[in-house]
Order: structure tokens, then C-alpha cells, then sequence
């Protein structure tokens, strides 16, 4: 089953989202902050990346561009939580090399759907 | 799948109150805000405004909304925080609390004030920028995205519905892959919405030699049933926009082109415009910002585990200590056996208390988590009566149980709101005292042996002795003659007690220290007095580590045991028959260095067999309570240990004279004692 990496400092959704991803049989790591995404991306190669943007220590936008430097996340799928009001953001997170996005507030099965978008 | 999202709603609302309390303690700050101050501010609305939404809380996400563009327009540069943002901010910080308590509490998230604040923010953001950015453009306020502009003519002039086949052509730019699309989970996708026919065009391939294998150098053209919604395949499109040239049309327009003429140069990559004001953040050199310890290394665990935790390991204790019992009596063994017995257990004992340590720690917090909202009570309060306070705050990081921590904030408020109402002086009378006319107040927290010591000192105005006295005389309180200082501060703490002379509405209704000190006493605390007039004051709060463990001294009465917590013994001493004195109406007394001090014979107070008769064969502990000393008369001392504390009215009922109860080394069960109810209970035994 894919490995999916849960980017998010706050603790309910990145709850939400990997109960949610669990329970679908993922195999999901979690991360706090975009430096703790990071890292925990290098230690194992996930094979979708969802992460905030506002974030401590490092945004989504900077991790998405660190990614995508790293041999294993060239191709790798990588979305963006992101409010509806930040088009702007969208296409920010786009440039550094995001696949795309998912809007907030979003539900399961919102997510489920988004997912298999990017993982079939 | 449906996943019931309300399990996730405490955890929202913790974090959501966390973060208000982030909120706060920025915006509450004396100097300025830096980038990285006003980004945690930002940072904490746009999450709570995030989650408010995904948890079914829209009017909390809706009302954040305001406060978090406002807050977005200070980070981006295009405001400046001035004293009435903070302001604002500080209210709807509060707005946002209410909410969140009236949805924790079951009720309508909504808040009294809502709409006031809201339309406060709104008229705030309608206003002029704080400084002038010409470079922005006008904030972006809708919540409303806006569709971003369709690169093809759609067929707008049919009103019959148009069900011609839909035609659409992919030419993908080469560096599509590298942004994680895929043109195949695109199709698949397409595939669900209707009869997809995919046709690739390879002639634009260049030869071999040139092939780029992490390019996409192939183009599709698709077809799909006309009565697909051209918004639904749209949308299939929609994160790869910027990265293809796609064309959209019914079968027979001109729109639908041949896929080798569309150039292969679609919208070149160009990296979006970095907005001015969003550089790199500020990351610390050597003026690095201090980690909030909020942030990343604390975990969130459900208390009811970690009871669960603290009770396995209360129970393992009580294995070690009973094995123990038997290695020291296990005199059958021989000699090197029982060395090893002995060494194991030293092991066993060592590891035991590590892993109690390690595990109390988890339900350990910083007393930050009551201190914190100190600053606001502070500069709420001298602003509305007119007084000037300087809040120091020292040793915030001080860990205490959980369960204190939550005991502890109603008290605490309390004594803080006293000494800026009773304390601390108005400016005038600050001057006329020869004072600064800002008063501090200190608040301390830090260890003192096995206990936890805080401190609210003001250099206010100190306790009137005479105006005490002459309050007690009033109320008709008993008054002893001569009253020392002591005496006199423990008058205060009498039920309804109080010296203002005009009942504010901050203090002084009657809810007293009697309260604040019942409080504190029943999680095994003691509150002190300290006052110098004209110098100040200065209440001090003792308290054990932790709820679930007691250090306290076995002591033996007949064939039973009991624990007296350690905090509560002054001394323990063989009385001579000389020492002992009946008094009339008293029962009997121990003289103890002038002192005279009640004799409280445990086996009368439970009536059990004691094996001794006479407190001159026996031992008495001199305990002290909050309001008396009395002399317990047992037959002997056993030893000092840790006990873990289980609660005798929860599997029991109350017991008067007996806070609860442990399990001993030996199996047995021993009552823990209540010293203040017997230092009460000495006048009805006899």
C-alpha cells in the first residue's frame, strides 16, 4: 500500500487526515511543521505528500521546493491544503512545484476523492 | 468510507484555545512585534479559521475570517500593528474563545459581541492601509475565489443544451511530470466522468537520440460524450492549467484544433511573482528567534491513558515495595542469596522510580499554561481601576501536574485580581508614598525541595494590622490578645472576611480567602501570608508535586498503620509524664517549649486497641494544619515512604479524619490521614 506524508501544524486536522488515510489501509507518516515534513520525507520515500501552507519553522511552499530538489520526490505527487481565498497561493505552491491542491475546509471523503485523483 | 469527523473536535478545540492563548500572549507584548511575532499571530487565525470549517463550526470560521485578513495585511507589510489592532485583535480573540466555549459546552457557537467585533474588523479593514505599499494591490476580501479566465471561447450562444460530443486537445509542456501530474491519472479521471476515447499523438516525438525521459513530449487528443459537464472536465484540468495548452470544444467547432498546430509552447514556466513582502522568513543567525516549546515538541495525549499510566505504574510500586518486604525478612535464604535478592531489588527499585518519573512527567505542564493569562487579567484590571502595574513573571517553566494546573487557576486569578485591587496603590498615593508610580507585582514559580513554591508578591500598600483587627472585632470574629502578625494574617482567611472599604466589582464580594485557601488546601496545598505595611505583600502557595503520589511517615496504632503526609509533621518526640496536663474543658495537652498543644490519641479518634495507654510509652507526632497544631499520640513510627494515593470515597465513602487510602508493602491497606479535619476533630474525642 503507498506511504502518504501528513504535513500539518495543526494537531485536529493532520488527526483528521491521517485517521482518514488509515483507515483507507495507507501506510501514512506524520509531520508538525515543513522542517519535520522534510525530514521525515528523507527518511522514508513517500508516495504523496499533503501538506499546509502557513506553517512554523518552514511553510508548505518552501517544503514543496525542497522536494522536488531531492532525487526521490521529482515526480512525486504533492498537494497543498490551502483556503479558497488563496488563489494566489495556489499558483505560488504551482511555481515551487506542487501537483495541487485541496481546498479547506474539506471531509473525508473530500480527501479520499483527492487522493485517488493523484494515486488512482 | 464515512469517518465520523466529530471524534476530532476536542482535539480542534484545544488546539483552537491554544492558539487564542498564543494570540494573546503576542499581542499583549510591551514592544513591538517582529515579522516572525505577527507570522505565530497570523498563523494561529488562519488555523483556527482552517479547522473552525472542516469541523462544522462556519460562524467561528467565518468571524476568524475577518481578524485573519486584517493579521495577513500587518504580515504582508500593508499595515501597520498599531495600539487599536492590537486591540481588535485582542477582541476577537476573546469573541473567538466565547464561541468555542459556548460549542464546547453543546450550546450555538456564537458569541454575544460577534457582530460588534465583526463589523469593528470590517470598518478596520474598509479603512486606509496603515502605510502606504503601492505595489499591492487592494486586499483581496472575498471569499469568493475567482475562476481563473478560460483560455478557449466556450459555446455560450446555444440555449438548447448542447450534447455534442466534447473534443478536447492535451499538449502537455515537457515539465508537467516534474510537478507530480501524470497525463494517465488525468485520463483515468476523465474515464469516470463519461466514455473516454484517448488517441496519442506521437508525431511530435522527437527522434530517439533527443528522447528526455523526464520530459513529456507527447500530445493526446480526447473525446468525451457531450453530456459530460464541461465544468467537471474543467476541473480535471484544473491543476495542470498552467503547464499545458488545452483546447475544449463540441465536435465541429472551429475552436477544436489539430494537436501538431498547436505550438508546443505552452505558457513558459515562469516561476509566479514573488510578492514583495513574502522574502524568505527571517531565519535566526545568531539572534535566532527562541522556539516557542509549544510548537514541535510537545505531544497531546489523552489524560485518560495517562491516568491509566499513573495508576499501572502506582500499582507496580506497590509490587516493588512488597517483594522488597519480603527480601528483608527472607532470613531462610542464605547469605549470597538474599545479597542477590538485595541487589535485584535495588535494581527493581531504581527502575520502578525512574519509570513513576518518567511518567508523571507526562501529565506534567508548565505553569505557563496559568501564568499566561496573567498579563491580559493584569492590564484589564489596572485599567479599569485606574492603577499602574508591572507584571513580572519568573520561572514560567516551572512543571506541575496537570490536575493542579486546573485546580490552581481560579485561586490563583483570585489572589492576582487582590493584590491589584487591595495592593498595589493608585499613582497618587504610589507618589505621595514616596514610590514608583507603577507597582510591580511578581509572580515566581520554582521548586522548594519536594514542592512546588509560587509567589504573587506586590510592593503595594501591605495588610493593615489595625484595620484587620478592627474588621474582626466587627464581625465579631474571636481575636486573641497580643496578636502577632501571623495571627492577624490568619483572620483574613476567615469565612466572608473583607477589609475593602468599597466593595468593587473586582474583589471583595464576599467570595474571600477562606475560598481561595479551601482551594488550595484541597490538593494538599498551603497558602502563606507575608506583609509589611508600606512594602507589600507577599502570599505564598505550596504545593505537592503531583496528586497521585504522597510522601508521607507510616505510623502504628495497635495492629494498624497509618500515613500522616510528611508536609504536615513538625516533629515527633517521646513526651515525659512532665510535658503531659490535663486541661479543664480541653481534654489533655503536650507542653512543648511554652507551648501548650492538644493530645489527640489516634486510637480514641478510630477506636482501635492501641498498645499503649499512655503517651509517655508511645510516641506523638506534633502536626500542623492550616489553623491548629495537635499532637497525635501512636504507638510508634514505622518508616517514611512514598504512597500512592487511592481514593477512599470513590470505592469507599468519606471518612471524617482520613483523605484516603494506600496500599502497603505488606498488602495491607492503610488509611492516609486528613490532618486538618483532626486537628478539628480533637474537641469531639474525649
Amino acid at each position: 500500500m503507498a506511504t502518504i506524508l501528513a504535513v500539518d501544524d495543526s494537531a485536529s486536522l493532520r488527526q483528521m487526515v491521517v485517521f482518514t488515510l488509515k483507515e483507507a489501509g495507507y501506510d501514512v507518516m506524520e509531520a508538525a511543521d515543513g522542517a519535520a515534513g522534510l525530514e521525515a520525507a528523507k527518511s522514508k520515500a513517500a508516495d504523496l505528500v499533503i501538506s499546509d501552507i502557513n506553517m512554523p519553522n518552514m511553510d508548505g511552499i518552501t517544503l514543496v521546493r525542497e522536494l522536488r530538489g531531492l532525487p526521490d520526490y521529482k515526480f512525486t505527487p504533492i498537494l497543498l491544503l490551502t483556503t479558497e481565498s488563496s488563489d494566489e497561493k495556489k499558483q505560488e505552491g504551482k511555481a515551487a512545484g506542487a501537483t495541487g491542491w485541496l481546498v479547506k475546509p474539506f471531509d473525508p471523503e473530500k480527501l479520499m476523492s483527492t487522493i485517488k485523483r493523484v494515486l488512482g | 468510507m464515512t469517518i465520523d469527523i466529530s471524534q476530532f473536535v476536542q482535539a480542534f478545540l484545544d488546539e483552537s484555545f491554544e492558539g487564542l492563548d498564543l494570540m494573546e500572549v503576542e499581542l499583549l507584548r510591551e514592544q513591538a512585534l517582529d515579522s516572525e511575532q505577527v507570522n505565530a499571530i497570523f498563523r494561529a487565525a488562519h488555523s483556527i479559521k482552517g479547522s473552525a470549517g472542516t469541523f462544522g463550526f462556519a460562524a467561528v470560521s467565518e468571524f476568524t475570517h475577518g481578524a485573519e485578513t486584517l493579521l495577513d495585511e500587518v504580515r504582508d507589510g500593508k499595515r501597520e500593528m498599531t495600539a487599536e489592532i492590537r486591540g481588535l485583535m485582542l477582541e476577537a480573540v476573546d469573541r473567538i474563545r466565547e464561541m468555542l466555549l459556548a460549542a464546547r459546552a453543546g450550546g450555538a457557537h456564537h458569541a454575544a459581541g460577534g457582530p460588534a467585533t465583526a463589523a469593528r474588523i470590517e470598518t478596520m479593514l474598509a479603512s486606509a492601509h496603515g502605510c502606504p505599499d503601492d505595489k499591492s494591490q487592494p486586499a483581496q476580501r472575498t471569499a469568493v475565489a475567482t475562476e481563473p479566465a478560460a483560455p478557449i471561447p466556450t459555446d455560450a450562444s446555444t440555449d438548447a443544451p448542447d450534447t455534442r460530443p466534447w473534443e478536447i486537445v492535451f499538449v502537455p509542456e515537457p515539465a508537467l511530470l516534474r510537478s507530480g501530474n501524470d497525463p494517465m491519472r488525468i485520463f483515468s479521471w476523465l474515464g469516470e466522468l463519461g466514455d473516454l476515447t484517448v488517441e496519442c499523438v506521437t508525431r511530435t516525438l522527437p527522434p530517439l537520440g533527443a528522447l528526455a525521459p523526464e520530459d513529456c513530449q507527447l500530445q493526446w487528443r480526447l473525446a468525451l460524450p457531450g453530456t459530460v459537464d464541461e465544468a467537471a472536465i474543467r476541473e480535471a484540468f484544473e491543476w495542470v492549467e498552467d503547464q499545458c495548452s488545452l483546447t475544449l470544444g463540441r465536435v465541429g467547432d472551429a475552436a477544436a484544433a489539430q494537436p501538431d498546430e498547436v505550438p508546443a509552447t505552452a505558457p513558459a514556466h515562469t516561476p509566479a511573482p514573488q510578492s514583495a513582502g513574502t522574502a524568505e522568513r527571517p531565519v535566526g543567525s545568531n539572534g535566532a528567534p527562541v522556539e516557542r516549546r509549544a510548537d514541535a515538541a510537545s505531544i497531546r495525549v489523552a489524560t485518560e491513558k495517562v491516568d491509566t499510566l499513573v495508576n499501572m505504574v502506582g500499582e507496580l510500586v506497590i509490587t516493588q515495595a512488597m517483594i522488597n518486604t519480603i527480601g528483608h525478612s527472607a532470613d531462610e535464604l542464605d547469605a549470597r542469596a538474599v545479597d542477590h535478592l538485595r541487589q535485584g531489588l535495588a535494581l527493581l527499585e531504581r527502575n520502578t522510580r525512574e519509570l513513576q518519573e518518567a511518567v508523571l512527567s507526562v501529565r506534567m505542564l508548565p505553569i505557563n499554561f496559568v501564568f499566561s493569562r496573567f498579563p491580559r487579567v493584569v492590564r484589564d484590571l489596572s485599567t479599569q481601576l485606574g492603577k499602574r502595574v508591572n507584571l513580572k513573571i519568573i520561572g514560567e517553566d516551572t512543571e506541575l501536574d496537570k490536575g493542579l494546573i486546573e485546580k490552581l487557576v481560579d485561586p490563583l486569578t483570585h489572589l492576582v485580581r487582590n493584590a491589584i485591587d487591595h495592593g498595589i496603590e493608585s499613582p497618587e498615593r504610589r507618589r505621595a508614598a514616596g514610590k514608583p508610580e507603577t507597582g510591580t507585582l511578581v509572580l515566581r514559580a520554582g521548586h522548594e525541595g519536594g514542592n512546588i513554591l509560587i509567589e504573587i508578591t506586590d510592593d503595594g500598600a501591605g495588610l493593615n494590622r489595625e484595620r484587620i483587627l478592627e474588621k474582626a472585632r466587627s464581625q465579631g470574629m474571636p481575636v486573641p490578645e497580643q496578636p502577632s502578625d501571623r495571627d492577624i494574617w490568619q483572620l483574613i482567611f476567615a469565612p466572608g472576611f473583607s477589609t475593602a472599604e468599597t466593595v468593587t466589582d473586582v474583589s471583595g464580594r464576599g467570595v474571600g480567602m477562606d475560598v481561595v485557601r479551601r482551594n488550595i488546601e484541597a490538593v494538599n496545598g498551603r497558602l502563606d501570608i507575608d506583609s509589611k505595611p508600606g512594602e507589600g505583600t507577599r502570599l505564598t502557595v505550596r504545593l505537592p508535586l503531583t496528586l497521585a503520589i504522597l510522601d508521607g511517615m507510616s505510623v502504628r496504632v495497635g495492629e494498624e498503620v497509618y500515613i500522616l503526609p510528611l508536609t504536615a509533621i513538625l516533629e515527633s518526640l517521646k513526651p515525659t509524664p512532665d510535658q503531659l496536663h490535663s486541661v479543664s474543658g480541653r481534654g489533655r495537652v503536650v507542653r512543648l517549649r511554652g507551648d501548650y498543644i492538644p493530645l489527640v490519641p489516634l486510637h480514641h479518634v478510630f477506636n482501635v486497641p492501641a498498645t499503649y495507654e499512655r503517651p509517655e510509652d508511645g510516641i506523638v507526632v506534633v502536626v500542623e494544619s492550616s489553623e491548629d497544631r495537635a499532637a497525635l499520640f501512636v504507638d510508634e513510627l514505622i518508616a517514611q515512604h512514598q504512597v500512592v494515593i487511592k481514593s477512599l470515597e470513590t470505592n469507599y465513602r468519606k471518612v471524617p479524619g482520613v483523605s484516603g487510602a494506600t496500599i502497603m508493602g505488606d498488602g495491607r491497606v492503610a488509611m492516609i490521614l486528613d490532618v486538618d479535619s483532626l486537628t478539628r476533630l480533637q474537641d469531639t474525642v474525649h
